[in-house]
């Protein structure tokens, strides 16, 4: 460990001296948009995603038709690692020389990018292209800042409720249609099977929480002309946020445990047959095949207060984006277009899962493969999306909600001073 | 230190006893072009970073200032007083200072012991002690600190198990992680885990280099081990002593990813932030390099006057280093 530190240490001052070494003020790039030429080579980057040959395969698809039809240019796709993404996405706005033409990004990265001055406004082209009819409209949100669009949305990624299919039978109960009877459930099963949680929730599981919230009639943060103001606080959204936290305790999912929990710790807990309820995405439907609880489970859209209603999910997902500082900007919107268009996004979920984001292509895809539909129905009941606000990243990385959660289901606060506090917290980035 | 010290005052005095003599004049500036590498490489490597360190973290510099959305413009001392005005940090402040302390003075006792009980043992032992203790070392942080949580998992962990075996049925599911005070203790239990060694061989070369001779009469004269240690092995291996000291306060203040693993970025509603994590979140993380580096700079001053204020300690009691 301390070799590796001081490697670091090393490694890092050696970093600062040849950025800096140049000029003595701190590096800034000019970052100005770069030109437009028709020929020559572009680069694009993509994730890579865990099993990324049929990704990779599909691209190569829609990459080819775009070379058809433009002569004498030549693509060039690399896959970078999602774990170092954000150095790697800065390190290109930085230094145009060495960046991207075209990105795929994080959607809850859109504004972020945009402050930074990293991605090209696509406005126009996007209102131009037949295609971006169908967007369904979340997706749409989820690449504009402030009016103008951004990028292209590639695929969503949802969450809905998995329940174990053979404890419901053994209790009697029925996939619940109200978050009351969901609860109801939950306490049963953990009554019935004491060491098993009856709804795994986490503390620091931020887009299980969030739907209580929504379902609620809260929000996140209102925007008025661009400036965004903590919402938090709202009494519909202190009642969403106490349905939430409500659900740890002994009789359920004991704080001790489920406090410090976050996504991925309660659908594992699913998967190995820990719990009888857990709020998981379509993206973890793989990991729950591949668990203890294969053939014993099923999936329900998460449900709402009232019966008939589906609480409002989180659209997470990637697009894909122009840089700003592309030296061939005509090309790049076109290969953005194919790159996220019907065709690459049918092509996608055959290979990866990926949901959608055009709802003609989304609703096919459902009859295809009959495990999406609970998240379909999920996403066409109307999904919600992060605040597009710059100080959203930094709200993000401070960890401002799982606090907040954490805080309530510790008992240290109680849900009006934890949500105070959030709110002052988020209300400083957004205001900086 | 010794030879460093005289060369200066020798140089200064030398002209006024032999004022013909200006060979010896030019002599003052021998050192310094010995030196002249060894500075060149530390000013370009140390300094100038340092320099930028301080400059930045007097400027609003974001990742919007880098990538040229926004210009780049002076705060003064605004970052500092965001910083300072954080109640949060200094709380953050305050359980570092109190961990490293902690950590370090484990670490030491851990080390130190050991070490000594190297030199008494036989060979075979001796040697199972290093390679558990080289193992123990050469494990990455990541590694270590996720076999330890592993441990120590109330669901599957086999310490928990292990503990309501022998009949402490209280840590049954018990969560290490949920209380504060635990939490921290969990934490520093692999930090000493991984340092130790490093103390431990350190402290045992230097034992290793103490003549026999000595701590057989000691023994001789009929004193414990602890007196030993205490009266004879102490005192001569001081400044290696000095050395393991300052390095472990070094790296225990800057401790980040021990409890950014373990406590899942700084623990249930934050209560195991230490330093180095809090800059990361809220400085790095979302590209307030501004931010960062005026808690860089703080850290800084902090670690260069607990080492000043050390080494005045040490100077004070009596010897030279």
């Amino acid at each position: 460990m301390h070799l590796s530190a001081r490697l670091a240490a090393a490694g890092a001052a050696l970093a600062l001296t040849a950025l800096t070494a140049t000029a003595c003020a701190p590096a800034t790039s000019d970052g100005a948009a770069g030109g437009d030429s028709r020929t020559g080579t572009l680069r694009v980057w993509l994730f890579r995603e865990v099993g990324n040959a049929p990704k990779e395969k599909v691209v190569r698809q829609a990459v080819a038709d775009f070379t058809a039809a433009h002569k004498g240019v030549k693509v060039t796709v690399d896959y970078i690692p999602v774990d170092t993404r954000a150095q790697r996405v800065k390190a290109a706005f930085n230094d145009p020389s060495g960046a991207p033409d075209v990105i795929e990004y994080g959607n809850t990265d859109t504004a972020g990018y945009v402050a930074d001055g990293g991605l090209a406004d696509v406005t126009k082209e996007f209102g131009a292209w037949s295609e971006a009819k169908d967007t369904d409209p979340t997706a749409r949100r989820s690449v504009t800042v402030a009016g103008k669009i951004y990028g292209a949305p590639l695929f969503v990624g949802v969450r809905a409720l998995y329940y174990r299919t053979d404890l419901f039978e053994e209790l009697h109960l029925r996939p619940p249609a109200t978050q009351d009877e969901m609860a109801a459930a939950a306490r049963k099963i953990r009554a019935a099977h004491p060491e098993m949680y009856g709804l795994a929730v986490g503390g620091a599981y931020t887009y299980g929480a969030l739907p209580f919230l929504w379902s609620a009639g809260g929000a996140l943060a209102t925007e008025k002309d661009g400036a965004f103001t903590a919402a938090v606080t709202t009494p519909a959204a202190r009642k969403g946020i106490a349905a939430y936290t409500g659900l740890f305790g002994d009789d359920n999912c004991p704080a001790a445990k489920c406090a410090g929990m976050n996504g991925n710790d309660t659908v594992t807990a699913f998967a190995a047959g820990r719990a009888g309820m857990a709020i998981g995405g379509d993206f973890n439907h793989r990991a729950v095949e591949a668990g203890k609880v294969k053939g014993e489970y099923g999936v329900v859209p998460l449900p709402g207060r009232k019966k008939g209603e589906i609480a409002p999910a989180f659209a997470g997902g990637n697009n894909i984006g122009v840089l700003r500082s592309t030296s061939h900007r005509t090309l790049a919107v076109d290969l953005m277009k194919r790159l996220a268009g019907k065709e690459t996004q049918r092509g996608l979920f055959d290979a990866m899962g990926f949901l959608p984001t055009f709802t003609d292509i989304r609703a096919a895809a459902a009859k295809r493969q009959p495990y999406v539909k609970p998240f379909v129905d999920t996403l066409d009941a109307g999904a919600e999306f992060v605040p597009a606000a710059p100080g959203w990243a930094t709200v993000d990385a401070s960890l401002v909600l799982p606090t907040m959660y954490q805080q309530i289901v510790s008992g240290r606060k109680s849900v009006d001073a934890a949500a105070t506090e959030a709110a002052h917290a988020m209300d400083g980035a957004f205001h900086k | 230190m010794t030879a460093l010290r005289s060369g200066p005052r020798t140089a200064r005095l030398r002209p006024r006893a032999a004022p013909r003599d200006p060979a010896r004049r030019h002599g003052g500036w021998t050192p310094w072009l010995y030196l002249a590498p060894a500075l060149a490489v530390l000013g370009a490597l140390l300094v100038y970073p340092i320099y930028q360190l301080g400059l930045i973290s007097f400027l609003e510099y974001t990742q919007a200032q880098v990538s040229g959305g926004q210009p780049t413009t002076f705060q003064g001392l605004g970052n500092y007083a965001t910083l300072f005005g954080d109640g949060e940090f200094w709380s953050v402040l305050l359980a570092t200072v109190v961990f490293a302390a902690a950590c370090v003075l484990a670490t030491l006792a851990t080390g130190c012991a050991l070490a000594v009980l190297l030199t008494r043992v036989r060979a075979l032992p001796r040697l199972a002690l290093m390679l558990a203790g080289l193992g123990a070392w050469a494990t990455p942080a990541i590694t270590g600190s996720t076999v330890w949580l592993f441990l120590f998992d109330p669901d599957f962990g086999p310490v928990d198990k292990a503990l309501t075996a022998l009949g402490m049925s209280g840590f049954a599911d018990f969560s290490w992680t949920y209380d504060r005070y635990t939490a921290f203790a969990l934490v520093l239990l692999e930090v000493v885990w991984c340092s130790f060694p490093f103390v431990m061989i350190t402290v045992y070369a230097g034992i290793r280099a103490v003549p026999a001779e000595i701590v057989e009469a000691a023994a001789l004269d009929g004193a414990s081990a602890w007196r030993i240690w205490r009266s004879v092995l102490a005192p001569m291996l001081r400044p290696i002593l000095v050395v393991v000291t300052l390095q472990s306060v070094i790296w225990d203040f800057k401790l980040f990813t021990q409890i950014y693993v373990m406590t899942d970025g700084g623990g249930v509603a934050r209560q195991n932030l230490v330093l180095n994590v809090y800059a990361y979140q809220r400085a790095f993380a979302s590209s307030q390099y501004s931010l960062g580096a005026a808690i860089g700079v703080v850290m800084l001053l902090l670690l260069l006057g607990v080492t000043l204020v050390y080494l005045r300690l040490l100077r004070r009691q009596g010897e030279e280093l």
